[in-house]
């Protein structure tokens, strides 16, 4: 075993932090089960109408609230829309919306978290307490109070979401900055005299990459749900586009005799959310530098 | 002790200031005349002009937030427009009603998720470790509104076994209360419980490993004694810290959950206000659930000093 082990680490010396995160990334099941989930809802939004059988807001008033059959896979809706075509259209909110938003969050959140570990003491301080004032505000309380004050849209909710995520890395960043900025390859970086932009761009910033990659899985999995609650209330995408928070809030109304419209945005709400955190799981081991 | 609570109480002024900067910035972000959105469908000048007046929209931004935060202090939060009533009233209000549900939902996650999680920790590797992982997995994915509309199709629709939404107080009928309330707390409890779940485990796990687990056992100890006694009750610790920093998702949990179930807690305040525009209890809620956040977070910190001696310092 021993013999095996050092033949192993010769064999992967050579290797880049990426590629043996990658390789790692591929031996857990469960993040290789969220990679496939994760890259088939993007091809599915991506290629919703070459994918979708129906026109997502083509009514018909003589398919309503139509049960599942060869003819409509999903059902259809109150008003005759097909349900499938609907959930295939409705991952495009999703998925942009979680990942817009998580860019938003990461734009923000970085720089402002590298300045507070890397600007002076006042600075931190400052940005320190305002930080812990917006994560004292519950995510969706502070997410739905936004929306309501920027307006009810799909753009606003991602804007809404994406500003109250920002509190999370930038106490993310400035953690890791914290850590990283004794270490000697940062001392040396300021001793042969490169600026302090320099320094945080390209000696701390790549060190706290693989935590940020973590982060920001996880973090779009919570912007997903985020914006179908935000939808489900009304304050995200607007009807009749379709979303599968608002299908939720349709669906709520015919439960008695339609519960299948209940169903279905609701499972992709789960499978997609669940994904992404399998595989945030799978990379937060994948990329643990620690567990080589 | 009373240094660090001294250190703790001076770092929350400057994290309640920013709070109230924040909320009080939301009005910033109306589009438009604030005046005019204030008023909704009302177009009329001398209308406006006496609502510019009254919420002193007329005067620089500084002075409408000191004037604004100078009320907070005294206690008054403003009026609601729609309801014509103070919001500290409507809160007080509604306030005991998300505390029920809150409270039930905490009494079910931590019976599911510290049980699990202990059960996962003592089986760790095994198909009730995987299983339990999985459960959790399924908590921490499943949007609550959608779990909730499910339950009230299978127990409200399909079984006829419960009332689909509506509240009733524990003071009026205790049964009834309950069976409007049962399924919204486990809605509520679910996430939680997820989480609780994988904190238990991975404390326990460390537990499981320590020194005085070892002595424990070899002092000839049944495993069930080392388990519940020695290991659990450490482990526990900081599991109830980190539980009290996850009841702000238990309090967004509230909004979506009151929602689908039509209970008049604090979530459903919130959400009717924003839709009818009523901004002063928008920011009214969320400044007291902001401050009973923070509030919280101290307590926990105070328990977690007073628990742990090796902090006290």
């Amino acid at each position: 075993m021993a013999v095996a082990d050092t033949t192993l680490a010769i064999e992967f010396q050579d290797e880049s932090p990426a590629a043996r995160a990658w390789r790692r990334l591929l031996k857990r099941k469960s993040a290789v089960f969220g990679l496939v989930v994760v890259i088939l809802f993007v091809l599915v939004a991506v290629f919703a109408p070459l994918i979708a059988p129906y026109d997502p807001t083509q009514q018909s008033w003589t398919a309503i609230r139509r049960s599942p059959s060869w003819q409509h896979w999903f059902g259809t809706d109150e008003s005759g829309r097909d349900l499938l075509s609907r959930v295939i259209f409705g991952a495009r909110a999703s998925l942009i919306a979680g990942v817009i938003s998580i860019s938003i969050a990461l734009c923000v959140g970085v720089p402002v978290g590298l300045l507070a570990g890397y600007g002076g003491k006042w600075l931190d301080l400052l940005i320190s307490r305002i930080t812990d004032a917006m994560l004292a505000i519950p995510f969706l309380i502070l997410a739905i109070a936004l929306a309501a004050f920027l307006g009810p849209s799909l753009q606003n909710a991602m804007i809404a979401i994406g500003l109250t995520a920002t509190p999370i890395f930038v106490r993310l960043t400035r953690g890791q900055v914290m850590a990283v900025k004794v270490e000697d390859y940062v001392e040396a970086a300021r001793a042969v005299g490169n600026p302090p932009v320099r320094i945080a761009v390209k000696h701390i910033l790549p060190n706290i990459l693989p935590a940020l990659i973590v982060q920001a899985t996880i973090s779009i999995a919570a912007a997903i749900i985020a914006e179908a609650s935000l939808s489900f209330l009304g304050l995200g995408q607007q009807p009749p586009a379709p979303s599968w928070g608002s299908m939720l809030n349709t669906a709520q109304r015919f439960l008695t005799n339609a519960p299948w419209m209940a169903i279905w945005p609701g499972l992709a709400i789960f499978l997609a959310v669940l994904s992404f955190n399998v595989l945030g799981d799978g990379l937060r081991d994948a990329l643990d530098p620690k567990e080589r | 002790m009373l240094l660090f609570l001294g250190k703790r109480l001076l770092q929350l002024i400057p994290t309640l200031f920013f709070v109230s900067v924040i909320i009080f910035g939301l009005q910033q972000l109306l589009p438009g005349d604030p005046a005019l959105a204030m008023a909704g469908e009302e177009r009329d000048p001398d209308v406006l002009e006496q609502i510019r007046k009254q919420y002193r929209l007329d005067q620089p931004v500084y002075a409408q937030y000191l004037y604004w935060m100078g009320g907070v202090l005294s206690g008054d939060l403003g009026e609601s427009m729609r309801l014509k009533e103070s919001v500290l009233t409507l809160i007080l209000q509604k306030f005991p009603v998300t505390l029920q549900l809150a409270l039930m939902a905490i009494v079910i996650s931590l019976a599911i998720g510290v049980t699990a999680g202990v059960i996962s920790a003592v089986k760790k590797d095994t198909a009730i470790d995987y299983a339990v992982n999985l459960v959790s997995l399924w908590g921490i994915s499943t949007p609550n509104f959608w779990l909730g509309i499910m339950l009230i199709f299978f127990f409200a629709v399909h079984l006829g076994w419960l009332p689909a939404s509506g509240y009733v107080s524990p003071f009026e009928d205790f049964k009834l209360s309950m069976q409007t309330t049962i399924l919204p707390a486990f809605v509520l409890g679910n996430s939680f419980a997820a989480v609780l779940m994988r904190h238990t485990r991975s404390a326990m796990l460390q537990a499981m490993t320590s020194d005085y687990v070892r002595t424990a056992r070899a002092k000839g100890l049944a495993e069930r004694v080392v388990i519940l006694k020695h290991a659990m009750r450490n482990a526990l610790t900081p599991v109830v810290t980190l539980g009290a920093l996850e009841l702000g998702t238990l309090l967004s949990g509230a909004v979506l959950t009151e929602q689908v179930f039509s209970i008049p807690g604090f979530g459903k305040l919130i959400v009717d206000s924003v839709f009818n525009r009523d901004y002063a209890v928008v920011q009214g809620v969320t400044l007291i659930t902001a401050t009973t956040y923070i509030l919280l977070n101290l307590l926990a910190d105070i328990a977690y000093v007073l628990i742990n001696p090796r902090l006290r310092g």
